[in-house]
């Protein structure tokens, strides 16, 4: 399993409830229920990799997340999970507030763009970065947004969220194994994974 | 449904099922919605594998509106072809005969056996014919119920039915919650829509306009066998898509390389569909073609459980749900699948779902589908896990 959803795992407590957004094939699902036993569910727009999730016995509902997401009450879930694909997401802040709706806890991870390697690249070549979290050219991109961690913070200060806990890390053989960067992460982290905690209403304390 | 399954992908066949017969009701009929009386009733029903000890392995199989209880294997070593659903059903296929007990029942209203229109009215010693009490998907699963009851089967582990029999899956979640675990609805709804009923409606205007049909009391005088092939071929269009019959048909010509300038089958598709209704008269009584076809157009699962709330009415169900539909399924689109799933999640049920790109219209659970047989045979082991149940005797 991806070492951005190990850590991920190791955030989500025995026998919760788990929503993971843009499941693909399951594989995080999978591994927390036989881990941790919880109750998941997925939501995935590809009919192959969500096919091939409910064909490994999970829950799993082929669709649009921000269609899927609409239709579950308010804390149906401890946890919302959006694990590398805020950077593919056309309205994040709606989004975010959805999923802080029908979660108690958001787990959002993404590749830091600003990560030295992409800096090196812009500066020394003048062409826009390529590298192993963000595999494309500019004209066939699936990721419309670059998302530095220390622009993912502001955003969240933005709606208003807490954060919860934040881990930054930079993996590497097959995305497998990796470390925790504590030192300078927005210029050492491949990937930033954050914790969010529902917003104070206006009003309560 | 069309009946052109000729294909077996995996498993074996479960070989040769038997038509057996369950009657009940003799001296207590069944009061159906309607509020009329049938008695006594009698299921034509096929069983396939084996119940194990604690009655726990048992999987309903519905089946589509013309469909009948001969879900999978031969009768005897000469039948041409299997039953509807052998790709699904037999060993080692996703519905596995090895490890599940598989029952099939042909619906009341039918005529393949179950008691229908062309049945003996104890009353009379005649045929019902159009004296039949008008029957509902509710109906036809009351009387199911009484089958399963008759194995001694207290849940069933799943409900599974593309279509009409997709009607009967939704309907035993929510009529009986306490005795389904899982059910798989493919292809289906929980309202037929206008155009739905419209289709519906020509055809049994085409059975209703042919002189034979004779106010339904036509079983000693000739059945009106045009007006039922015609309600076929409407029938038979809906299933299919406009991808599916332009790769199949597109504007080719039938035995002839011109146009013949009268009003024989100049066209490949005109004779297919001839060909389909006249099959159709052999096997299928007209009657029941009304009743069947009233019955799922009667059928409105939020009305009827829900005062008019999807939501409210599944508020009943506690089962887990696969639900399936189908790309180019204009009979039962994908929005309709949607709504129900929409419904199921906001009463927190556990629903997968899926829709599958296939090109061949509404018919399409009924091919050989690799997509369909996965999620079926993946869902069913998952169920299984969790019902934890025990092994075939």
């Amino acid at each position: 399993m991806r070492f951005d959803l190990q850590v991920i795992a190791t955030w989500i407590e025995p026998g919760s409830r788990v929503l993971d957004l843009g499941c693909r094939t399951g594989s995080l699902l999978a591994h927390l229920t036989e881990e941790k036993a919880i109750i998941g569910t997925g939501i995935e727009i590809d009919e192959e990799a969500a096919g091939q999730a409910i064909a490994k016995g999970l829950s799993v509902i082929h669709g649009d997340i921000y269609e899927e997401i609409e239709d579950y009450p308010d804390n149906a879930f401890d946890y919302v999970i959006l694990s590398q694909a805020l950077m593919q997401v056309l309205d994040p802040e709606t989004l975010l507030r959805e999923m802080l709706r029908v979660g108690r806890l958001g787990i959002v991870s993404f590749p830091n763009f600003t990560h030295y390697r992409n800096r090196l690249q812009m500066l020394f070549t003048g062409r826009a970065p390529m590298s192993k979290e963000l595999p494309y050219e500019w004209y066939n991109t699936p990721n419309i947004r670059v998302i530095p961690i220390i622009d993912f913070r502001r955003f969240c200060k933005h709606l208003g969220v807490p954060i919860v806990k934040e881990v930054a890390i930079s993996t590497h053989h097959h995305d497998e194994q990796g470390k925790v960067i504590t030192w300078l992460p927005n210029l050492f982290a491949t990937f930033g994974i954050f914790m969010l905690g529902q917003a104070r209403r206006p009003g309560s304390d | 449904m069309s009946e052109y399954i000729d294909q077996i992908e995996t498993g074996e066949s479960v070989g040769l099922v038997e038509k057996k017969f369950f009657t009940f009701g003799a001296d207590e009929p069944l009061v159906l919605e309607s509020g009329r009386r049938l008695g006594p009733v009698t299921l034509a029903y096929e069983t396939c594998g084996t119940l194990n000890a604690d009655r726990t392995n048992a999987i309903l199989v519905c089946h589509a509106l013309t469909g009948d209880s001969h879900v999978a294997g031969f009768y005897d070593g000469n039948d041409p072809k299997p039953g509807w659903w052998d790709l699904m059903v037999g060993p080692g296929k996703p519905i596995d005969t090895d490890k599940y007990f598989v029952i099939c029942s042909n619906v009341i209203g039918g005529c393949m056996g179950s008691t229908g229109p062309s049945s003996e009215n104890p009353e009379t010693g005649r045929p019902y014919g159009a004296s039949f009490p008008v029957v509902t998907i509710g109906d036809m699963v009351r009387a199911q119920r009484r089958l399963v009851d008759s194995f001694g089967i207290d849940t069933l582990l799943a409900v599974v039915g593309g279509s009409v029999g997709g009607m009967q899956v939704l309907e035993w979640s929510v009529r009986y919650p306490h005795r389904v675990h899982a059910a798989i609805p493919l292809a289906t709804t929980t309202k037929h829509s206008a155009q739905a009923i419209a289709f519906n409606e020509v055809a049994r205007q085409a059975i209703m306009a042919d002189p034979k049909w004779n106010r339904g009391d036509y079983y000693e005088s000739g059945r009106p066998e045009h007006g039922l092939a015609v309600a076929r071929m409407v029938g038979h269009i809906t299933y299919l898509s406009d991808e599916s019959m332009r790769h199949k048909f597109d504007r080719r010509l039938q035995d002839r390389v011109e146009l013949s300038f009268d009003f024989e089958a100049d066209f490949q598709v005109e004779s297919y569909l001839r060909y389909q209704g006249n099959k159709f008269v052999d096997r299928f009584d007209a009657n029941s073609f009304l009743y069947l076809t009233k019955a799922a157009d009667y059928f409105n699962l939020e009305n009827h459980y829900g005062d008019g709330s999807l939501v409210a009415a599944f508020s009943r169900a506690s089962c887990r749900y696969l639900v399936v539909s189908f790309t180019s399924d204009w009979l039962y689109p994908t929005y309709q699948s949607k709504t129900m799933v929409k419904a199921m999640k906001k009463n927190s049920l556990d629903v997968s779902f899926c829709e599958i790109e296939a090109p061949w219209g509404h018919d399409a659970f009924l091919l050989p589908n690799t997509r369909l047989s996965d999620l079926l045979s993946g869902f069913l082991n998952k169920i299984c896990l969790h019902c934890r149940i025990g092994d075939v005797a």
